[in-house]
């Protein structure tokens, strides 16, 4: 596929930019062709600002909901290779509606920019922190084990119950949030929309049961270890497994059915 | 019919758990592959067929169907043409040899292998609409821990899990039985050895499960394996398989084949009540 004739040359001034420069503006990105720089840079780096730009929530700069399930998408392929444990959690601030109908809707932004910054600020780099919509969060947290994703939400919780968010002048509130979370179920190729359904139940309980709390779903054990095997197989008749082989030969009685092979295998 | 397409979001821990299991509809399932599981669906259904029951069988291995493979059928109409709306459930079933009905899967099927909310509520509404007119619906799943598979499993008042005797295909069935355990609070699993080498040896290797089972996994409520029987090793089936013919048509005499029908026969003791 190798291109020997020389790539056509872009002429900006066939392309329509304002939009995509005004959007980049907006974001208080330099949008205009810097000296120097060729129409082919100048192009990828517009095309890279709109492609940041898509995945950002424009209000509190966290990833928005479209880069959210595309990091889910991608988990859930590493967990079904890999095993590694991924842990979902969701996160809703309580009582919303009621800081926007007593302080008004900038003030319910000013919360949602605040609880959005605490968030980022209490994950890993690598963890993906969302808003998933309204007042609901969602972090992505690859390799977190059993044990520790309790304490991270733990961590969480308090961190956001103890912010003092200026709203007005000399006027600060305080807010909770409320914690479901779900890991991928580990070796399955499960999907996006069962995971976020699991860990939203979560959320519900925690919600139900008076907010301000975590609910974790409890990881399912799918390993076999090693004492169990010991027992399953310690006290079988071991004549059993030899004759097995005896009996059936070389092959086992499906093997030579081609179809039953390659759809088990 | 509405309660069974609302998941209830009470019980446990799963969103597969709400589901309300139907009546006469069994799983047959494995913890891995290649134990024979289509084997057994089919010639299982004919046998119950034999005893006086109407029977479907359901090809719930979306992704990978083989079901057409050991029957040797090929229909022009498959459940992936009632998925996308080109037919009617109806027009999908077919008759199969050994008097039961089936519902293949269709090679395009493959595509709702990743089981999403539209995915599962046609399943939901594809079984719901089958089981008013059988006596029995047979789901054939697919093998091990997937979604589709846990998934198809849940819709079934009863499960049939189908194992050899050797230990990774025990060890597997062992791990699919915990999760059955956890994520559908299954208090029954009734078990299948297939290509048993010795009589009794299913015997003695449910009851090693289950003494597994009673001292690493706990719950609420105990779960009871219950050994449903022994399937020998015996060359007319893979006579059969290799033919692609049935075994319960051709040479449902032999050990196999009485076996199959001494399961039918236990199936209609304890999980089935007779038709009238």
């Amino acid at each position: 596929m190798a291109n020997l004739t020389a790539p056509p040359r872009i002429d900006l001034q066939d392309l329509q930019l304002d939009d995509a420069r005004a959007l980049l503006k907006h974001d208080a990105r330099n949008s205009e062709q810097e000296a120097g720089e060729s129409p082919t840079d100048y192009l990828q780096r517009v095309i890279d600002g709109l492609c940041e730009l898509s995945l950002k929530d424009p209000l509190t700069g966290l990833g928005n909901r479209r880069h959210f399930c595309s990091v889910l998408e991608r988990s859930i392929e590493s967990v079904a290779r890999s095993g590694e444990s991924v842990l979902l959690l969701l996160l809703d601030i309580d009582h919303f509606k009621s800081i926007n109908d007593k302080h008004g809707h900038m003030a319910g932004d000013q919360v949602l920019q605040a609880v959005a910054s605490c968030l980022a600020h209490c994950v890993r780099p690598m963890d993906t922190v969302a808003r998933y919509g309204g007042e609901e969060f969602a972090i992505i947290l690859p390799n977190c084990r059993p044990l520790f994703g309790r304490a991270v939400a733990e961590r969480i919780r308090q961190t956001v119950a103890s912010l003092s968010i200026p709203v007005a002048p000399l006027q600060n509130i305080q807010t909770t949030i409320s914690i479901g979370g779900a890991y991928a179920p580990e070796w399955v190729r499960s999907t996006a929309d069962l995971w976020i359904e699991r860990a939203d139940l979560q959320l519900y309980r925690a919600k139900s049961n008076g907010r301000d709390q975590i609910r974790l779903e409890q990881p399912q054990e799918l390993s076999v270890s090693a004492e169990e095997k010991g027992l399953l197989f310690g006290n079988l008749d071991m004549n059993e497994m030899v004759a097995l082989e005896a009996a059936s030969g070389d092959t086992p009685p499906n093997a030579a059915d081609k179809a039953t092979n390659r759809v088990n295998a | 019919m509405n309660d069974l397409l609302t998941p209830t979001a009470d019980s446990q821990d799963t969103a597969k758990v709400p589901l309300k299991p139907l009546g006469k509809v069994l799983a047959v399932t494995s913890g891995k592959g290649g134990v024979g599981k289509t084997f057994v669906s089919a010639n299982l259904a004919a046998a119950l067929v034999k005893r006086g029951y109407k029977v479907l069988v359901l090809d719930a291995d979306l992704g990978l169907a083989n079901l057409d493979v050991v029957l040797n059928l090929y229909p022009k109409i498959t459940l992936h043409d009632v998925f996308t709306g080109k037919a009617k459930l109806e027009e999908a079933i077919l008759p199969a040899p050994g008097g039961f009905s089936v519902l293949l899967a269709g090679s395009g099927m493959v595509e709702y292998s990743r089981l999403t909310t539209e995915v599962r509520n046609e399943f939901l509404r594809i079984i719901s609409g089958l089981v008013p007119h059988y006596d029995v619906v047979l789901l054939d799943t697919g093998a091990g821990i997937s979604d589709v598979v846990l998934f198809a499993v849940s819709l079934a008042s009863e499960v049939l899990m189908v194992a050899t005797p050797e230990p990774t295909s025990l060890t597997d069935a062992y791990a699919t039985i915990k999760v059955l355990v956890g994520q559908q609070q299954r208090q029954t699993v009734r078990v299948i050895i297939n290509q048993s080498a010795r009589p009794g040896s299913g015997q003695a290797i449910t009851h090693q499960l289950q003494q597994v089972l009673d001292r690493f996994v706990v719950t609420e409520r105990p779960i009871r394996l219950i050994h449903m029987g022994d399937i020998p090793v015996d060359p007319e089936v893979r006579q059969a398989v290799m033919r692609r013919q049935l075994m319960m048509q051709t040479t449902p005499g032999c050990p196999a084949g009485l076996a199959i029908s001494h399961i039918a026969g236990a199936l209609e003791k304890s999980v089935i009540p007779k038709p009238t």
